[in-house]
């Protein structure tokens, strides 16, 4: 399961929701905050906005699609928006296309419900900001696997990945090369220290000249990435 | 400075299952994210040579999880009569995007074991011999790591008169060094490879190279000589400059060589270090180059696997030409670097056999087995030798008790065909195969009427 950074919450409407739909958004993480209309929804924005919506519209069709059009016909519209319709409500969607980005019909089918609300929130990228560890000019994408120093992105393997990710995400802080090994390696590593050394050397390579002292060797303790916290 | 254990609610080392599945999503993602285009599937054959298939990224994904089938009997050593179709499984963990390929069109590698159809490890596959060496040495405790000194030479193109690129010798820097260019592209490249080099410099030979590699456990560092082999030779190719792994272009020239640093770590700790003994050399230490000598003519063969190799050997220069070790003697076949103060950890041992056209896989296998052999056998170290060998005629050799390499190819296939640490190294298949493909070499070579022939004897008879 993808773990996910604070966020703004997602709105969802009616209060309280189908507890099908509040299990699904619970289990995978989700912020959410539940709200009765249109006014609640107004009144209890948070500051950066709604990161999106999933409005349930099979009971209450009528309030559903009016506050799904005060959410869209306004100068910033809310974006994403799922709407759940009945399988025979799919009429109602016709001429309402402006109104939202994807549907899924009800009764729920926990997985599709899953995967549309992933699938929609995750590629808006507003709902769920990709997990990003920052330090100075690396910046690593947890989602995407990708790395990149100064914009540029890094080739790295899966392994120098993983320690390179590991280093950053505790910045400041030593680890011993056996520290190294049980997180990063875990069950499957030969030759101790050693293969940590060798990966260090490598990864310090694809940083650059420029940058490989991003990963300092602290004399007879291990490695630390970026600076010490005390100055040191 | 504060070292601290990350907080133990973080779930502990990741489990196998996890890992194996990450690291497919990796490559899967990756690919995607950065638009790869090809994928070049690696393995290698017998022989050592590099082989590639490319598949297309929509492949990937099943191939990763069921295999790519082929052929195998398209390939050397890869044939067997019935059931020659063989799956090539990626591993993971060695993908790489290709640094030398078109931006525009993005490149990934990725090595892959060879298994029979039924997922069983594949006999004719080297790099799964090697893996089947290094679970061996695991058993016991040992992790081999190995740190090469690859030597190749230039040369303007690849016809039968190799002409060297320079004249400038040794650490030489001068102006007419077209070569430092190509090092340095190559050193690049190498390091965006993931394989890390610790110094590169001007060999002996004219127009000849040597590039020596940060150490690394076996399997990975078998899979760093294709790649380089492949890497420098591509990077003189774009330059219209022909490079060669062959040990021994020139006459009169030192050959190249692939002096090979060994050692071994049991639980995180050099075993080759003992801090009690005088020389600092451990009773392992000791052991393991009692097996490397006691079995040295045997594995000959497959350190040394082309007739050209033992041009090189027996030529001397830097090549061994006599079974003994030393510590600072470089006749010898193994040599003991005294490590520097404080740095037991680089305690190691170095055999100067081994030349640069070898199967990396299946030499490194036979090294391991011969010397883990040695500790099993618990092999009593013979003494150092002291004086250079080469100054001692065949009966002063012989009285000290000094043995000799293979002269050549066919007297080192006998020695293996001998030996049952081989047979049990490599395999049966492969032990099979090679020795039936080598003695074809030879017998080809010997009906060859060569230039010295021709220089020598024409004129006179």
């Amino acid at each position: 399961m993808t773990r996910r950074t604070t966020m703004d919450p997602l709105l969802v409407f009616p209060n309280p929701p189908p507890p099908e739909l509040a299990q699904c958004l619970d289990l995978d993480g989700w912020s959410w905050k539940a709200v009765a209309n249109a006014d609640a929804a107004m009144a209890e924005e948070p500051d950066e906005g709604w990161s999106g919506a999933v409005v349930v519209a099979d009971t209450d069709p009528e309030g559903a699609f009016a506050l799904c059009r005060r959410l869209r016909k306004v100068e910033m519209p809310l974006q994403p928006l799922l709407v759940l319709v009945g399988g025979g409500q799919l009429d109602a969607l016709e001429l309402r296309d402006d109104l939202f980005d994807d549907f899924c019909l009800t009764p729920l089918r926990p997985a599709e419900l899953r995967a549309r609300i992933e699938h929609l929130f995750s590629r808006t990228g507003r709902g769920t900001r990709p997990e990003l560890v920052e330090y100075g000019p690396l910046a690593l994408n947890l989602e995407t696997y990708q790395a990149a120093i100064d914009g540029e992105p890094l080739d790295l393997t899966y392994m120098e990945y993983e320690l390179l990710k590991f280093l950053a995400a505790h910045p400041g802080k030593v680890f011993t090369r056996e520290t190294l090994l049980s997180r990063v390696w875990g069950y499957d590593y030969y030759g101790g220290a050693r293969t940590v050394d060798v990966h260090i050397r490598r990864l310090r390579a694809k940083l650059g000249e420029e940058h490989a002292n991003l990963i300092h060797t602290v004399r007879s303790v291990g490695y630390r990435f970026g600076q010490s916290r005390w100055g040191i | 400075m504060d070292t601290e254990q990350v907080g133990e609610d973080m779930d502990g080392g990741p489990d196998r299952e996890h890992r194996q599945r990450d690291q497919q999503a990796y490559v899967l993602r990756t690919v995607e994210e950065r638009g790869v285009r090809l994928i070049r599937l690696w393995f290698t054959d017998v022989l050592g040579r590099h082989k590639s298939v490319a598949i297309s990224p929509a492949e990937l994904e099943t191939v990763l999880d069921e295999g790519l089938q082929f052929d195998g009997s398209a390939i050397d050593g890869f044939s067997r009569v019935q059931e020659s179709d063989v799956l090539a499984r990626p591993d993971p963990s060695t993908f790489e995007l290709l640094p030398w390929a078109d931006p525009a069109e993005p490149s990934g590698t990725i090595f892959c074991d060879i298994t029979n159809l039924d997922g069983t490890s594949f006999e004719g596959d080297p790099r799964q011999v090697l893996r089947r060496n290094v679970d061996r040495a695991r058993a016991a405790g040992f992790e081999m790591f190995c740190a090469p000194e690859v030597e190749f030479f230039y040369f303007a193109d690849s016809g039968p008169d190799p002409q060297p690129l320079d004249r400038a010798s040794y650490f030489d820097l001068t102006t007419t060094d077209v070569a430092s260019d190509l090092r340095k592209q190559t050193l690049h490249m190498l390091e965006a490879l993931s394989i890390p080099v610790e110094y590169s410099f001007h060999e002996d030979g004219p127009s000849q190279h040597e590039i020596d590699l940060q150490y690394t456990e076996a399997l990975s560092m078998a899979d760093s000589i294709m790649t380089l082999r492949l890497a420098v030779k591509k990077i003189a190719m774009d330059r219209g400059v022909y490079a060669t792994f062959m040990p021994k272009p020139l006459n009169g020239v030192q050959g190249s060589g692939m002096h090979t640093h060994l050692s071994l770590f049991q639980n995180g700790r050099n075993a080759f270090h003992d801090p009690d003994a005088t020389d600092g050399l451990s009773a392992t230490a000791r052991s393991f180059i009692a097996g490397l000598l006691h079995h040295a003519r045997e594995i000959t063969a497959v350190t040394n696997q082309l007739v050209n190799s033992y041009k090189r050997i027996n030529e001397g220069y830097e090549a061994p030409r006599y079974v003994s070790w030393a510590r600072n003697n470089r006749s010898a076949l193994v040599r003991v670097p005294i490590p520097k103060p404080g740095k037991v950890d680089s305690t190691r041992i170095e055999y100067r056999a081994l030349d640069p056209a070898c199967n990396p896989y299946l030499a490194f296998s036979v090294l391991l087995a011969a010397g883990l052999r040695g500790i099993e056998d618990d092999l009593e170290l013979s003494p150092e030798a002291a004086v250079n060998l080469y100054d001692l005629s065949r009966d002063e050799q012989r009285e000290i008790g000094v043995d000799s390499l293979p002269d050549n190819l066919n007297e080192a296939l006998d020695e293996m065909e001998a030996s049952e640490l081989v047979r049990e190294a490599l395999g049966d298949h492969i032990f099979e195969w090679f020795l039936r493909n080598k003695r074809a070499e030879w017998n080809e070579y010997q009906r060859q009427v060569t230039p010295f022939e021709l220089d020598t004897y024409l004129p006179n008879w």
